[in-house]
């Protein structure tokens, strides 16, 4: 394989949207240089090269050229390599059905969590609420599934993956509490399924330093 | 494909989402029933059955099963009448995720700026957010140079999904700078999205699904009066 061919990912340690990337490299088994990407404090130059517009990471390289944004890069990535392993359904409808629920996930979901734990005290309860039914929509849409994939990890399942594992996390280290086994059986079992995953958890960043880090930040925030 | 295919698609006419399955499906000849909602007094039944959980238009229904969120919608259309005109999506892998990636940064980074510069109060905000918007206009003009390399359009010779994404939304903007009497895209910054702009307006395909621009000029205003009789009544 000549140097071109060779696949780097540009990402940050802690964050879901970089592993969504890692997840879907190691599912498809396919070998990729890893790059720590410093986002917070300096951006590299590299970084600026491939990610003009956003200077954020993900950023896959593949080929001399550049892909950023998550889902799109996971898009590529299933595009690109055909292997045993699929990310995405073959049937339209299928496929339209997994596009948008990984699409809720990351408009609707994720916003609501941060904005539940990150944001103002007063606005809490409501913000709560919010992610409360969110969540509640999609244990409504995992119903009896083994995953949002059906027998294997899949398109939507990636996209979750902060809800099968930070979330928790996140949970923990801002004292806010949205989700629980009690009310999200279902999520609760398909998280426990996809964290035990052996090419997932592979990737997942260290439990202890992401509270130890998420601590710091939420006690910024709460300390106001 | 032996039955008759059912093919209805849910919109407003003056939607810039519900413009894109419409020039899909001209794109792949496809017959289809068209029902207007009226979003500003109840929604239909079918509707809020069709989408339960966003309760929002442009919805495709296909022999029934409903699919919703415009550029999904798109991509649905592509991949199942694949073998008639032209590809949307582009065939190779990479030239698939710059189309992605475009269209993601209209939808969720240029077109949100823009939205914020029409409601804000705020004139900072306001002007904060055209920057915004002059600025992608600017990275758009540098993105079609280098995906149509001299083509066309974004899709190349024909249009693709790009072209599509962001086309769609230039009748809301050439009718905003009718109404507001502001230069949006302007021909000495933007040269190259100019000549396109007008090339997908007068495409085939386009120029009977897209909204007169003197339409959309009238409901901007009725939306400001709507808008400015509600604050003063508040």
């Amino acid at each position: 394989m000549n140097q071109e061919e060779q696949v780097k990912l540009m990402g940050l340690w802690g964050s879901p949207f970089s592993k969504r990337v890692e997840m879907a490299l190691k599912l498809k088994g396919i070998p990729y240089e890893y790059i720590e990407e410093d986002v917070y404090g300096n951006k590299s130059p590299m970084l600026l090269k491939y990610n003009p517009v956003h200077k954020k990471v993900p950023v896959l390289i593949h080929n001399g050229r550049s892909i950023a944004e998550s889902l799109v890069i996971v898009e590529y990535i299933e595009d690109t390599w055909k292997t045993s392993h699929t990310i995405l359904p073959q049937d339209p409808y299928e496929r339209a059905m997994a596009r948008f629920w990984a699409k809720y996930v990351d408009d609707k979901v994720m916003l609501a969590v941060r904005k539940a734990c990150w944001g103002p005290e007063s606005e809490r309860e409501k913000e709560v609420k919010e992610a409360y039914e969110c969540l509640k929509c999609l244990e409504k849409e995992l119903g009896d599934k083994l995953f949002f994939g059906g027998e294997t990890i899949g398109f939507v399942d990636i996209a979750a993956d902060f809800i099968g594992y930070w979330l928790g996390i996140f949970q923990e280290a801002s004292g806010v509490t949205i989700m629980t086994a009690e009310e999200f059986p279902k999520l609760q079992r398909w998280s426990e399924d996809f964290v035990g995953n052996d090419f997932i958890k592979e990737v997942l960043p260290p439990k202890e330093k992401l509270v130890a880090v998420l601590k710091a930040m939420f006690g910024s925030v709460t300390s106001n | 494909m032996g039955d008759r295919e059912e093919v209805k698609l849910l919109g407003v006419w003056y939607s810039p989402y519900a413009i894109r399955p419409k020039i899909a499906l001209r794109l792949k000849s496809v017959d289809y029933d068209y029902v207007e909602e009226d979003l500003f007094g109840s929604k239909s039944e079918l509707l809020l059955k069709s989408n339960p959980v966003h309760k929002k238009v442009p919805v495709l229904l296909h022999n029934n099963k409903p699919i919703v969120e415009s550029l999904n919608i798109v991509e649905y259309i592509d991949e199942t009448w694949n073998s008639s005109g032209p590809s949307i999506l582009p065939s190779h892998p990479h030239d698939r995720a710059l189309a992605r990636f475009w269209s993601d940064f209209v939808d969720n980074k240029w077109f949100p700026a823009l939205r914020v510069a029409a409601i804000t109060k705020s004139e900072d905000a306001k002007a904060k957010a055209m920057e915004e918007v002059e600025e992608g206009l600017l990275q758009l003009e540098d993105a079609f140079v280098s995906i149509s390399k001299g083509k066309p359009f974004f899709g190349g010779e024909a249009i693709g999904f790009m072209d599509i994404c962001f086309g769609s939304l230039v009748v809301l903007l050439k009718a905003r700078e009718k109404f507001k009497a502001e230069k949006l895209l302007d021909e000495s910054n933007t040269p190259s999205l100019c000549k396109w702009a007008d090339r997908f307006l007068s495409d085939e395909t386009v120029k009977n699904v897209v909204p007169e621009i003197d339409k959309v000029v009238e409901f901007l205003q009725e939306l400001e009066v709507r808008a400015q009789s509600a604050a003063s009544r508040s």
